[in-house]
């Protein structure tokens, strides 16, 4: 079996060089930026909204406890169920548990990126249930027996043509691969599920701790659904979705569907504080919020990176990623892609096994201007990189910096290198390309610079010659 | 004012005009160069592989070496950010935070420092061709550089600006990363090169010359006519 | 222990070493809680007349294709509602008993389902429109605000194929922050299960980002404003 970093590696070499992915990701794309300009020039200060929305998360994350705490005891007063799941194991059990005690057959689930992160579909299709994405992306990549490609834009990477041999495969007689057809498909398919469906299944965006409620932005209406019908809701939740106040939504919300799709709000948001209550006529008869843990303790425990955990999940940084938009969001591995989920995974899932995504980038900076919370995303690539280098530096490497560090602390000789560069570039062509090439990494698609004839230490020294 | 050029490593063995322009800008308007020829290198490759204690190795030398100086002009938006950004990380809660910080205040791209430091956007110059301008992401991002050459290029004779869509984008460089993921490097200089091309331009023109080797790397392999140049060589031109 | 102990004595534990507030280099700087009433001046601007926020949910329902439209009294619900029925050939409607809805629905002369006591999923589902009430309508971001007392319900309003809201120019508000001001004036902290923004009909973009209506909500939504 390949080393994740192994995967990457094949995964990315190969999605970067597929000019069909490239094109229809830029495609997808730029509906997007379109969009997303628009709202952004519809904010009277994107900027001031920006820092608003990052210290208040920053209040939300530093004082996370107490938020918790309120956020739990207002909810259990309603009549939700709270469980408090230190990783994917135990949260996986209590969902199991519940649909062993209510004997349910059929669960339809809405989006939920911690249900991916706990591999709670596999879990339950083990013991023997059947599990329905309703979020159309996700059903697609679901039938596809694939993770999701990106984590709001789940089928991203398929044309109308791929879905519509899928559905023709799987559901039958699909013949036009118009997208608004192919929608109608999923449409009828997935209303019979929702009347059926004995649980539903759905993540959050935010956790409100004043009010004890949780919020869910969707623009399909598949969450609301999922979230009324069925007798049971459990929502799957990690801890750091929690804000302080109701009213701080009003910032939020406008923000999260600004950079998540370039929408003034998202279609659907939806603010859910228990089961049906008294002189309801509908809503389930159960309430259960899982909130998970799953290491992202361990996040907290590094103030450097500690505001990764103010993420909202808002995919904005995947959007403008030039590394995301060459590889793809399946290339990472990992449950949540892209330049926030390089920062992230390493604190998940171990260091030295996922240091390599840290280190696959340029370091250009677009997520963390793009990102609406202020999440220092790329410095905390060069963190994850020291991380990883000082718990286990790789000794070549080390030694060719000292080396490079007495070199360039040693002008005279550096010039000398230079100059015997000067030299040696003439012979280059031989081996150009080839295993023997030193540079072959680079020349492999790209020119080499020439060494110039006069440097210019050399120009500066003839200049300071001359009276 | 006495301006002490930064010339990075790469700039000084392959991209000297580059620098050679700056002196003769900053002379024609009447100021002071001065280099330091033991000054080589901001210590970026090994700081942005992780391994800070090698890096500082270089940079505090760096630093000792242009404590005494008034403003530090660098060729390359990606070092300027170094000595700018980074320094002032790489030495939190060392005995050299200070002086990292004081020659952080003190440091400048070299667009930048001509705009909003010394003032002036017309220095004079006229360069018959059509360009377009690529954005560094250290000097874009990390050191809010985005109007400054604009406008310096503007006051150009005869040169025709034209934007191209992807300005913003990254070339794909980033030093080590070109090396140790020469795929994705590729494929993102390629899409940077094709929104280049697609604008019709002679010139790609930019304040980093490290992208700029990225560029014409890729571009010279596809035996394209199109030329790369820093942003001084155009200024200095008449 | 429980897990909860568990978790809460971990985060106490990390976070015991403050955390930079981001947008502070260098120091560490102090995070506010902002009160909501400074979001309006960074959020997209609202005008204080209803004149001009009728305006802009106006603008804002034709861009989410919204079908928005303002009525001269509340005797029109009636005959709208009938014109619009008719147009889309319903056959059986669903609604929730209230002021407005009780005096418009029944004269579409249609069967008529009703949700306040409980209902059968199956047979809303079969129901051409859902005709609902709500809380507010917000200008700044052109939603409607229901909860599951003012609109029947959770499903009431997403389940059918054709949403249509009835409500009064009074419930217009300028932005999210004044419509949660709504339902803390109306519920104390006796706050309703279910409270949501829909804002247009439902929409998906997942093929080719390439946006379709009504993707499992309803299709069409319609507001008669009096
Ligand atoms: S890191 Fe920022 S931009 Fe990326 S998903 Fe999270 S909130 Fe959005």
């Amino acid at each position: 079996m390949n080393t994740p970093v192994e995967q990457f590696r094949e995964d990315a070499t190969r999605v970067a060089a597929d000019e069909q992915h490239r094109r229809l990701i830029q495609g997808a794309l730029g509906k997007y930026y379109v969009a997303r300009d628009r709202q952004v020039g519809r904010f009277q200060d994107w900027q001031s909204a920006r820092q608003a929305a990052a210290e208040t998360k920053w209040e939300a994350v530093n004082h996370l406890d107490q938020h918790l705490v309120s956020f739990a005891e207002k909810l259990e007063a309603r009549g939700g169920k709270v469980f408090w799941a230190n990783n994917s194991a135990e949260a996986r059990d209590y969902i199991l548990k519940i649909c062993r005690e209510k004997k349910a057959r059929c669960i339809v689930k809405s989006k939920a990126m911690t249900a991916e992160e706990i591999h709670l579909n596999a879990a339950l299709e083990k013991d023997g249930y059947e599990v329905v994405e309703s979020d159309l992306g996700e059903y697609i990549v679901q039938l596809r027996k694939e993770a999701p490609y990106h984590f709001v834009f789940p089928a991203m990477h398929l044309s109308r043509g791929d879905i519509r041999e899928l559905f023709d495969r799987e559901i039958g007689n699909v013949k036009s691969d118009n997208p608004e057809d192919l929608t109608m498909v999923a449409r009828r398919v997935l209303r019979k599920k929702y009347c059926e469906a004995d649980i539903g299944i759905s993540g959050a965006n935010f956790a409100i701790a004043e009010t004890g409620m949780i919020s869910i932005t969707e623009n399909e209406g598949n969450a609301r659904l999922t979230t009324s019908l069925p007798r049971v809701h459990i929502a799957v939740m990690g801890i750091e979705k929690v804000l302080p106040r109701l009213e701080d939504l009003a910032l939020f919300l406008p923000m999260l569907g600004t950079a998540g799709a370039g929408q003034a709000i998202t279609c659907y948001n939806s603010m859910i504080g228990g089961p049906r209550q008294p002189g309801e006529c509908d809503g389930p008869e159960e309430f259960h919020v899982v909130l998970l843990d799953n290491h992202r303790t361990r996040l907290l425990a590094d103030p450097e990176q500690r505001d990764a955990l103010h993420c909202i999940r808002c995919g904005a940084c995947l959007n403008v990623c030039p590394i995301f938009k060459n590889i793809g969001g399946h290339s990472y591995g990992t449950t949540y892609q892209g330049p926030i989920g390089s920062v992230i995974t390493p604190h998940f899932r171990g260091l030295q096994d996922w240091k390599h995504l840290s280190n696959a980038s340029s370091l250009c900076g677009a997520c963390t201007s793009a990102c609406p919370v202020k999440i220092d995303i790329h410095h905390h690539l060069l963190h994850n990189r020291r991380n990883a280098a000082t718990q286990k530096p790789r000794w070549w490497e080390k030694l060719a910096y000292k080396i490079a560090a007495g070199v360039l602390n040693w002008p005279e000789f550096y010039a000398f290198a230079t100059a015997v560069g000067r030299v040696m570039q003439k012979f280059h062509p031989l081996v150009k390309g080839s295993v023997l090439d030193p540079a072959r990494a680079w020349t492999k698609t790209r020119e080499l610079p020439q060494v110039a004839p006069q440097s210019f230490r050399d120009y500066w020294r003839a200049r300071e010659r001359k009276p | 004012m006495k301006i002490t050029l930064f010339i990075p490593c790469f700039v000084n063995t392959c991209f000297p005009q580059a620098g050679i322009s700056m002196v003769q800008i900053f002379e024609r308007l009447g100021h002071t160069v001065d280099y330091r020829e033991q000054v080589v290198c901001c210590g970026q490759p090994a700081f942005n592989s992780g391994y800070w204690d090698e890096a500082r190795l270089v940079d505090e030398r760096t630093l000792g070496l242009l404590a005494d100086t008034d403003a530090v002009v660098s060729a390359s938006g990606s070092c300027g950010a170094m000595l700018k950004v980074f320094y002032p990380q790489l030495f939190d809660g060392r005995p050299q935070a200070d002086a990292a910080r004081a020659l952080a205040a003190k440091c400048f791209e070299f667009s930048d420092f001509l705009v909003t430091k010394l003032g002036v956007t017309d220095l004079g110059a006229r360069f018959p061709g059509k360009v377009t301008f690529h954005d560094g992401c250290h000097g874009l991002r990390e050191l809010g550089v985005k109007s400054q050459p604009r406008k310096l290029l503007e006051k150009v004779r005869d040169l025709e600006l034209v934007e191209m869509k992807e300005a913003e984008s990254c070339c794909g460089f980033g030093g080590t990363f070109a090396a140790k993921f020469p795929m994705i490097s590729t494929a993102m200089g390629e899409v940077k090169c094709a929104s280049a091309l697609e604008t019709g331009a002679d010139f790609i023109v930019s304040n980093d010359s490290s992208c700029l080797m990225q560029i014409a790397g890729l571009l010279d392999r596809q035996g394209r006519k199109v030329r790369t140049l820093h942003i001084a060589e155009v200024l200095a031109s008449r | 222990m429980s897990a909860k102990n568990e978790i809460l004595g971990r985060i106490r534990e990390a976070l015991r070493e403050p955390a930079p507030v981001p947008g502070h280099h260098g120091d560490h700087g102090k995070a506010q809680l902002h009160a909501s009433a400074e979001f309006s001046q960074w959020l997209p601007a609202v005008g204080e007349d209803l004149a001009s926020q009728l305006d802009l949910f106006a603008k804002n329902s034709a861009d989410l294709k919204t079908e928005f439209h303002l009525l001269a009294s509340r005797e029109e619900f009636a005959p709208r509602l009938r014109e619009l029925a008719q147009q889309n050939n319903w056959k059986r409607v669903a609604t929730h008993s209230g002021a407005l809805t009780d005096m418009a629905v029944p004269a579409i002369g249609l069967p008529t389902l009703k949700t306040d006591a409980g209902y059968e999923v199956n047979a809303m589902e079969q129901c051409d429109a859902g005709i609902t009430e709500c809380d507010a309508l917000v200008a700044q971001t052109g939603s409607i605000l229901i909860t599951s007392r003012s609109a029947g319900g959770r499903a009431l309003s997403v389940l059918p194929p054709h949403h249509v809201v009835l409500v009064t120019r009074a419930q217009m508000v300028p932005d999210l922050a004044a419509a949660y001001v709504v339902v803390r004036e109306k519920h104390g902290d006796k706050f309703p299960s279910f409270i949501s923004f829909i804002t247009g009909p439902s929409r998906t973009g997942d093929i080719e980002r390439i946006l379709v209506l009504g993707a499992h909500g309803p299709k069409r939504l319609t507001v008669f404003c009096c």
